[in-house]
């Protein structure tokens, strides 16, 4: 028997200075007003982005609700087939591009900081700017349904229809450009959100204790990172092909409309997994907290969330099982696809058997009933999914309204229904009021109900023959009152939405300070009271469940005698910790409200706007406001006094910041140069795919220019890379002039090196429009060459912050950043180099 | 119950109820069954164990709680069925012996938004084209080569097996085998815009001897037109052959449908239309109003005798 131990004793001790308290909330306080837009507080900004989520969920859903009346009856009139293509297009990027994926992600920008222990994400200007652009651009572009000008090619857009000749109007570019932009938003909170789970957590919390929603958006953030620079590339280049007329996807002149089915969906598949995966990590946090009991297996649910990402990297090629390549990709991609539905099984097995072993579970409550409705469906939907990885059986389905079905069965019930559930679940930590049990049922049984009864007759009428995307169809294929049941069920489900609004309308009363509190009696650690400033003091943990396993947390907590109870220096600030065992590392000081992250949005979204509507100089005054407002903001960052440690509590004295490679900011820039190299490898692809299927577009090495030129290039850029690291120890050294002039150097020669390589190309009388071969040339030789222009303003701004005294040994994160990219830039350039010119002619 | 279910099978369009005729059909339906029947039973064990999971006895639900359930249901059991279901559908199927000696090789171009049908000799030489009609024999295997000279398309007959896309720059080849006579509807199954809803068509299997006069009686040109009809011939080639053909007549365009034969054919305009004289005159005068965004022009401003002399006359090119 061993002896009971005496708790450690707590970090800080009470009472806590009279001034603590109110120099906190003075730190954290919000902009009021019309202030407010400058808000950068992760709950401000995660409820903005909810709000917005469901803004476009609604409707895109009228949009669908439009489609089904036009669909009720055959041949019928009600909605022609301009407006119908339009329609069916904006329904789907709208759901997958404007509500799902950004719902998900605000809800973790919402929840995560508060259940790791971190007082806020680690860059909230990076959220309020990633939420702004999305806001904006989204709005703009669903307004363009309104005007006639909605894309009408499917929300997958494939070329040849989308080309210049099949789309000329500028509706297909509307969609490159709003889409393509709105997907910087996405990746710029998942390199935060993966900065923020690795390394702003409570002290104690191991990668083993964290909750299972932060494994899982640690997942997500990792396949946003390397499946959407995919679909960035195929919109670049599918829009350099309608702008320019450079043919990486007409036959005729080398290029193949298959390379953008590769790149797209190599993004596609991944992104419904991306959808799905957080999802079921809410599932997995309001199971246990439900039912009383902690997750059953949760070391294998998190190695099914890890596997679910890799998997689906393999997959994509099953939406192109009707294309006619060759046998062997499809097997493989048919196998790979029925292996992905493996993981997901263990997450299901897991939450029945937390299930079997909860301890409190009636009387059953919305969220638990929201939670068995994506049971059903869901696994409806992953049964017809393996379905359709049977190769021959997919043949029959594919394009048909059985896909439609499928789809629908496992993204409305795998994410719509667990987000409704998450919903009623976390209201309580974020209003004042919860929402009603009385209309939560309701709004459930409406939803579920409708949509069986919409989307199950679709399994039929798809293999009766109904093709998807179409307008209308005939009387004499019998497809009418299957139809029309389906029409039915889709005005249930908007029923049942309704209800949820008219729920949300009586009961929703947003606060922070003020909430519901745990009405769930819930284990994690968002349950704890917190404020504008998150937690009173960040708590050390030592299991899963904190709030169950650590009795009087909570008021210890709101009682500052955990650590960091106060605001150093009168900032914001919270914790940085290491990314496995959770020690403290340093403490971090965050910014306030600011109008530049607002200001580079509109800016941003302007341009690409503009720049869709050929509005040239407008967009480039867009263009100008967003590098100015990103200049001030990045001006404003890493500057101050060299504050001295701080005392957090527990015998721990913290520096105030970081530099080099364990800094938070340095972990970013790593994220960021995976996205980079994501994106020249999708391009790297593009051109090697090419010279597969059209070989003889290509030169024969004794057409190609001499290669001293090339050599030459290259040697600019090892010259580059020289100066960069030089720049380096002169920092290390403080000697500044000698430091601006390396970077000033590494970035010119950054520059030149693409610019050469650009004019030899011409020189040697390639013109981006001749073929396939060409538009590839200029599209590798174009992103390095806008990595020289990219490396030449960060150096300008380098030295800029050296020559105002902004750039010191303990100060010199924009040099780091400036460091990494430009030797990130060397590599890049020297193996676009090997691609272009040695590759050619060995194989020439 | 019975009765609901009764009404569920009675709503089913017509085509599910059909038993499919093409040999690939027939396969995919077998396969189809092992996989509705696999699916219903797995989805009716989940939703068992929920149930059990929360309201069984307190025993079972202990046991049901262990990580045992999780490692057996969730993986050893996917892993084994997943796996006897890719040896069951991996398994060549018997005429995985593609044989060298199809009855018929019919090269289809989908175009905006119509089907050009050309039939080929064993050479690869042309035969004869037609539009938006198939024939081919009971019985005999045939080969569909697949092409686009425009966006993607996808042929699709649902009841002789499954589809294959029409990409521009490749040419796709299918096998297809009916196995008894019938007729079929094709679709196109790949979003082509703006009318790839109307943009189907018609497929007979008829016996070999059937097939073998239908082949002949199309390679012959149009039969010269009787006195009443000249007149229709007349307008037809001075406002319709820059883009169609009539073989024997002087109208040799390329851009629209061949129209030798077309008043034998089972419909018009790409599967939408029934085949007979209002209708071919509906289709002149308003084609825009069909179909709108076709490459045809609406023929609206002819007087209406001019529109019946062409279309009877049409309708006579059998």
């Amino acid at each position: 028997m061993t002896p009971p131990t005496t708790p450690p004793p707590l970090p800080n001790a009470l009472p806590r200075p009279a001034d603590e308290f109110a120099q906190l909330e003075r730190a954290w306080k919000r902009p009021t007003g019309w202030r407010s837009l400058t808000v950068v507080n992760n709950t401000s900004i995660g409820l903005l982005y909810i709000g917005t989520a469901l803004l476009f969920f609604i409707l895109a859903g009228v949009l669908g609700l439009m489609m089904r009346t036009q669909l009720a009856a055959p041949d019928s009139n009600l909605i022609g087939h301009t407006l119908y293509n339009q329609l069916f297009t904006m329904h789907g990027t709208v759901m997958m591009f404007l509500f799902a994926v950004p719902a998900v992600e605000a809800v973790a920008v919402l929840l995560l900081p508060n259940m790791l222990g971190a007082r806020d994400l680690p860059f909230p200007r990076l959220s309020a700017y990633a939420y702004w652009a999305y806001a904006i651009g989204g709005l703009v572009f669903f307004c363009s349904i309104f005007v006639g000008l909605a894309p009408d090619g499917g929300w997958f857009m494939y070329p040849p229809l989308t080309s210049a000749q099949y789309s000329p109007a500028v509706n297909a570019d509307l969609w490159l450009l709003g889409i393509g932009f709105i997907e910087i938003s996405a990746i710029a909170g998942a390199i935060e959100l993966a900065v923020g789970i690795l390394r702003t957590r409570a002290p104690g919390m191991t990668l083993d204790k964290i909750p299972v929603f932060a494994w899982v958006m640690l997942v997500f953030c990792g396949m946003v990172i390397v499946a959407f620079p995919a679909v960035i590339v195929a919109t670049t280049l599918l829009e350099l092909e309608r702008a320019f007329d450079m043919p990486f996807f007409i036959t005729g002149r080398g290029g193949d409309p298959l390379l953008w089915q590769h790149l797209f969906w190599f993004f596609g598949h991944p992104e419904v997994y991306i959808i799905f995966l957080p999802a079921a990590g809410m599932v997995s946090m309001m199971i246990p907290a439900m039912t009383g009991t902690p997750l059953v297996g949760y070391r294998l649910v998190v190695l099914a969330v890890i596997s679910t990402g890799f998997l689906s990297f393999g997959l994509w090629v099953h939406h192109m099982f009707a294309t006619g390549i060759p046998q062997l990709s499809l097997s493989f991609a048919s196998a790979a696809s029925m292996a992905v539905s493996v993981p997901t099984a263990i997450q299901i097995f897991a939450w029945i058997a937390t299930l079997a072993a909860a301890v409190r579970l009636r009387p059953i409550k919305t969220p638990m009933l929201y939670i068995l409705g994506f049971f059903f469906v869901f696994v409806i939907g992953g049964l017809t999914g393996v379905m359709v990885a049977v190769i021959p059986f997919d043949l029959q389905a594919h394009d048909t309204y059985f896909v439609v079905a499928h789809l629908h069965y496992v993204l409305f019930g795998g994410m719509v229904f667990p987000l409704f559930a998450a919903f009623y679940y976390w209201t309580p930590f974020i209003s004042k009021r919860p929402l009603s049990e009385r209309l939560g049922r309701w709004g459930f049984w409406l939803m579920f109900v409708g949509f069986n009864v919409a989307f199950f007759p679709m399994h039929f009428t798809g293999l009766a023959g109904m093709p998807r995307r179409v307008y209308t169809y005939a009387e004499s294929q019998g497809l009418g009152p299957l139809n029309l049941l389906s029409t039915v069920g889709a005005y249930l489900i908007a029923a049942g939405v309704l209800v949820f609004l008219i729920d949300l309308a009586r009961n929703f009363r947003p606060t922070i300070d003020n909430n519901a509190g745990n009405v769930w009696r819930a284990g994690t650690l968002e349950w704890l009271p917190s404020g504008s400033y998150g937690l009173r003091s960040v708590p050390a943990v030592t299991s899963r469940e904190p709030l169950w396993d650590q009795p009087g947390l909570a008021q210890q907590v709101d009682d500052g005698q955990h650590y960091l109870p106060n605001a150093p220096a009168g900032l914001r600030t919270t914790l940085v910790t290491s990314a496995l065992e959770a020690r403290p590392d340093y403490v971090l000081p965050l910014p306030g409200p600011a109008w530049s992250p607002l200001l580079a949005a509109v800016g941003t979204a302007g341009f690409f706007l503009l720049l869709t509507f050929k509005l040239l100089p407008l967009a480039a005054a867009f263009g100008v406001l967003a590098v100015v407002a990103l200049w001030r903001w990045l001006w404003d960052a890493d500057t101050g006094p060299d504050y001295p440690p701080v005392d957090i509590g527990g015998g721990l004295r913290l520096p105030m910041m970081c530099s080099g490679s364990a800094s938070h900011a340095s972990w970013a820039m790593v994220l960021l140069l995976i996205v980079c190299t994501s994106i020249f490898g999708s391009l790297m692809f593009s051109y090697l795919f090419l010279w597969t299927t059209n070989p003889q577009a290509w030169p024969d090495s004794g057409d190609l220019p001499s290669p001293v030129r090339p050599m030459l290039s290259a040697m600019m850029l090892l010259a580059a890379a020289a100066l960069a690291l030089a720049a380096g120890r002169m920092m290390t050294q403080n000697r500044q002039r000698a430091l601006r002039g390396c970077v000033a150097g590494a970035a010119l020669l950054l520059a030149a090196a693409p610019a050469l390589d650009l004019v030899t190309h011409w020189q040697a009388g390639l013109r981006p429009q001749a073929s396939a071969y060409t538009a590839a040339t200029y599209a590798v030789a174009g992103l390095q060459a806008f990595f020289g222009g990219l490396a030449v303003v960060m150096a300008a701004f380098t030295v800029a912050r050296s020559i105002a005294g902004r750039l010191r040994p303990t100060r010199r994160a924009a040099l780091d950043a400036t460091r990494a990219m430009l030797l990130y830039a060397v590599a890049q350039g020297l193996i676009a180099l090997a691609l272009l010119h040695a590759f050619t002619r060995l194989t020439g | 119950m019975a009765k609901l279910l009764l009404i569920l099978i009675a709503g089913l369009p017509t085509a599910a109820r059909a038993q499919p005729s093409g040999e690939d059909a027939a396969r995919i339906a077998d396969i189809g069954w092992v996989l509705y029947v696999g699916a219903t039973a797995i989805f009716v064990g989940v939703a068992a164990l929920i149930a059990l999971s929360m309201f069984g006895p307190a025993p079972l639900r202990h046991r049901l709680s262990r990580p045992a359930l999780i490692v057996g249901a969730g993986i050893v059991f996917p892993v084994v069925a997943l796996t006897a279901l890719l040896v069951y559908v991996m398994k060549p199927s018997p005429t995985a012996a593609r044989e060298a000696a199809y009855a018929a090789r019919i090269e289809v171009t989908g175009e905006l938004w119509w089907w050009r049908v050309r039939y080929l000799d064993a050479q690869g030489g042309l035969l004869f084209e037609t539009a938006n009609e198939i024939r081919i024999p009971a019985g005999k295997p045939v080969q569909f080569l697949l092409k686009s000279g425009n966006v993607i398309h996808s042929f699709w007959i649902p009841e002789l097996g499954g589809k294959l896309d029409m990409i521009p720059g490749r040419v796709n080849k299918m096998r297809a085998l009916a196995r008894t006579p019938g007729t079929f509807r094709g679709h196109c199954a790949e979003y082509c815009g703006a009318q790839h809803a109307q943009m189907r068509f018609d497929v007979q299997a008829v016996d070999a001897a059937a097939f073998d006069a239908w082949v002949q009686a199309q390679r012959q040109p149009a039969r010269a037109a009787e006195p009443a009809l000249r007149q229709g011939e007349r307008l037809f080639i001075q406002a319709c052959a820059q883009c169609h053909t009539v073989r024997g007549t002087a109208a040799g365009g390329m851009l629209g449908p061949d129209l030798t034969h077309v008043g034998s054919r089972p419909a018009l305009a790409a599967g939408i239309l029934p085949n007979n004289v209002g209708a071919m005159g509906g289709w002149i005068a308003g084609s825009q109003q069909i179909k709108p965004g076709n490459a045809m022009p609406s023929f609206d401003r002819w007087p209406g005798d001019d529109l019946r002399a062409v279309a009877r006359y049409l309708e006579s090119l059998k």
